[in-house]
């Protein structure tokens, strides 16, 4: 794992550009026509809903590589993603709810997206609490990885499924859906939540290293090639 | 064919295993001819059952090289597995089916003759109750079936971990018998035990482990007693 | 596939001689059905309406029994690294597994058919295409459910691991199984039960080719 400062100026870029970009979109865009107000938290809601999706994305392309080359860096890897995608996607569907609550007078609609992310949070979150329960890091890391990816292959038919079950009942709508964007706080934000993503996935992903470290009995010097052969029956 | 020439039936180099912070087996190298008896002796939590596991395969390498009959322990695992056959700790029995559904199910995924069933059975002195559930089956009662699902297996080496255990004296006869049989056929043998007295009697050669490595090795008859060494 | 008769063969053998505890399995579902009734209240009319959710509500909380015993007989005596080593196909082992695993819960889903009929009078004359839904029900639940439950065999605080992790990847099976019921008892005007047995389908497609693939990862040390 490499030990260098740079997630951390990314951390802090993110942080800026998120500032940056909120402040705009809250203070100084112009209001939606219809929703007032209200319309606004889609500066945060859309860049978080592409965010937590990359996030879990990149978690699929750490899973199948870990099982493919093995050892447990990007085992750690997978650790980090895993975590703030699912971080990520709890605040989408927290957001969604505080849109919902005085646009359609309920905390939850149904919305097909936020419902299958809602769906996600569970699966990738149980692959977290799963990882508690195993204690041979080479089992966890195979183990996270495979349900990882059979998560991440779930996702378009959850998708769907959700969509259909829903489709006959009410209009689908969203923030983003509903509003005309004003393009440059989104973007502004969309940067940041990406640069705070990535720099807290590899700093995450160094913590997990580190107790992979600590778990795990350092490697053996190399062996020394046997002198015990036992057609002579030679000490080592 | 000279002895150079011949393929060892093992041939492991630092093999280990670790279990969280402990290396359970550390660096073990050994080669062993095809046909020689090999007892394996230490205390326990010295490494005897966890190097055996590994060398059959049953449980994985974390360091370290080895060769099982010229095949690779990482690369070639299924090749290995039709050279060795393992009597451990587990019996690998269903307990809710008989011992003689037990055997059958072993048979057929080895796709051995129907015969070696009852053969194995009368052999192992359980063909009386081969239709009652293992459940019932006292601890030596299951050894001597783990024993028959391993000869089963026609290995060309045979991984024993402390197979006296659980047996009468009857059982101790028929295992020193089937020992016996084993050798005549030219199978390898690695005896894990604590009888040290049977063992030199038994085996050709001897390895004594400590803390997962290798702190002896030589004739089993010249092997000491522990703490005299 | 090398060894998945044999493999079957030992499934549904055990599956036969630990039939007792397939009995136990019914009885929870029977209640669960029966609680839902008591919990939802006795009007008839609405009852009716829901009781595919509660049929497929109920074997969904059964199967997590159904599917975390089929490796119970596994682990007690290491029995499926025995199989391993001889070697076998871990491949084989899972099909035969996740096979049995389907035939247990089509044969629980069947029986508890006239539970519904019974308590939450739901009755439909198209039993054919019901029993289908069933079947492609119990396969999606069965194909990732074999595959988790032999992974938390192996770890601890199982009981509580495996409807965790199953759960929410087979919201597909149940949408779409509560869906294809109702249409099939309440009557399907706009020809929808196409749609819903062409995703269940696809759920199966998918999941048993991946855990089939995934599978030897998951059992071996």
């Amino acid at each position: 794992m490499p030990r260098g400062k740079l997630p951390y100026y990314s951390v802090a870029l993110g942080a800026l550009l998120l500032l940056w970009g909120s402040t705009w979109g809250l203070f100084f865009a112009p209001a939606e026509t219809y929703m007032g107000d209200v319309q606004r938290i889609m500066y945060v809601h859309v860049p978080t809903a592409w965010n937590g999706m990359l996030a879990l994305t990149i978690a699929f392309f750490f899973a199948v590589l870990s099982l493919w080359k093995g050892g447990l860096d990007w085992d750690a890897r997978l650790e980090g993603a895993l975590e703030v995608g699912v971080v990520l996607c709890t605040l989408l569907c927290m957001q969604g709810a505080i849109w919902a609550k005085p646009t359609w007078g309920v905390w939850w609609d149904w919305d097909p997206r936020l419902t299958t992310t809602a769906v996600l949070v569970f699966a990738f979150g149980g692959i977290l609490a799963l990882r508690q329960f195993v204690d041979d890091p080479v089992k966890r890391a195979t183990w996270s990885a495979v349900a990882a990816i059979i998560a991440f292959a779930d996702v378009p038919i959850v998708y769907f499924s959700v969509r259909w079950w829903n489709s006959l009942h009410q209009v689908q709508s969203t923030p983003a859906t509903v509003s005309r964007a004003f393009h440059w706080p989104l973007r502004i934000n969309a940067f940041g939540i990406l640069f705070l993503m990535s720099g807290l996935i590899a700093v995450r992903a160094r913590l997990a290293a580190l107790r992979r470290e600590d778990e795990l009995a350092p490697p053996l010097p190399a062996a020394v090639p046997h002198g015990a052969s036992l057609a002579q029956g030679v000490r080592p | 064919m000279s002895p150079q020439d011949e393929v060892p039936a093992i041939d492991a180099s630092g093999v280990a295993r670790r279990f969280g912070r402990r290396w359970a087996v550390a660096g073990v190298s050994l080669r062993v001819r095809p046909g020689t008896r090999l007892m394996v002796t230490g205390r326990n939590g010295s490494g005897k059952s966890t190097l055996l596991r590994v060398l059959a395969t049953a449980s994985r390498l974390d360091q370290g090289e080895a060769r099982i009959a010229g095949f690779d322990l990482r690369t070639e695992r299924n090749a290995v597995r039709r050279q060795v056959a393992l009597l451990g700790h587990h019996s690998y029995q269903y307990e809710a089916l008989t011992a003689r559904e037990n055997l059958e199910i072993s048979r057929r995924f080895l796709g051995a003759p129907a015969d070696r069933v009852e053969a194995l059975l009368s052999e192992v002195g359980l063909l009386a109750r081969a239709d009652e559930p293992v459940l019932v089956f006292s601890a030596g009662m299951r050894k001597r079936l783990a024993l028959a699902r391993a000869l089963l297996q026609d290995a060309r080496v045979l991984l024993l971990d402390e197979p006296y255990g659980e047996l009468d004296p009857a059982g101790f006869a028929l295992l020193d018998r089937v020992l016996g049989e084993q050798q005549r056929r030219g199978v390898t043998v690695l005896l894990a035990t604590h009888l040290l007295d049977h063992g030199r009697a038994l085996c050709d050669e001897a390895i004594a482990l400590e803390e997962g490595r290798v702190i002896w090795s030589g004739p089993a008859r010249d092997l000491p007693d522990p703490g005299t060494a | 596939m090398k060894g998945l008769w044999a493999a079957l063969r030992k499934d549904l053998l055990l599956q036969w001689r630990t039939r007792a505890q397939a009995a136990a399995v019914y009885a929870f579902g029977a209640s669960a059905l029966l609680l839902f009734s008591f919990a939802v209240g006795p009007q008839a009319s609405l009852l009716r309406e829901q009781a595919a959710g509660f049929l497929w509500l109920g074997l969904m909380l059964s199967s997590t029994l159904t599917l975390a015993e089929s490796f119970q007989a596994e682990a007690e005596q290491h029995a499926l690294e025995g199989l391993l080593l001889l070697p076998a196909s871990p491949r084989a082992l899972y099909y035969a597994k996740a096979l049995a695993n389907t035939t247990a819960l089509f044969l629980l889903g069947t029986g508890l058919l006239p539970m519904m009929v019974i308590l939450y009078d739901a009755a439909t004359p198209r039993v054919p295409p019901l029993l289908g839904i069933v079947l492609l029900g119990s396969a999606g639940l069965s194909a990732p459910g074999t595959l988790y439950a032999a992974m938390t065999a192996q770890a601890r605080a199982r009981q509580t691991l495996l409807p965790l992790l199953l759960f929410p990847l087979v919201v597909p099976v149940l949408l779409a199984s509560v869906k294809a019921t109702s249409l099939i008892i309440h009557g399907d005007p706009m020809g929808q039960l196409g749609s819903w047995t062409l995703l269940l389908t696809c759920f199966n497609v998918i999941h048993w080719s991946l855990c089939g693939l995934l599978f030897e990862r998951v059992v071996e040390d």
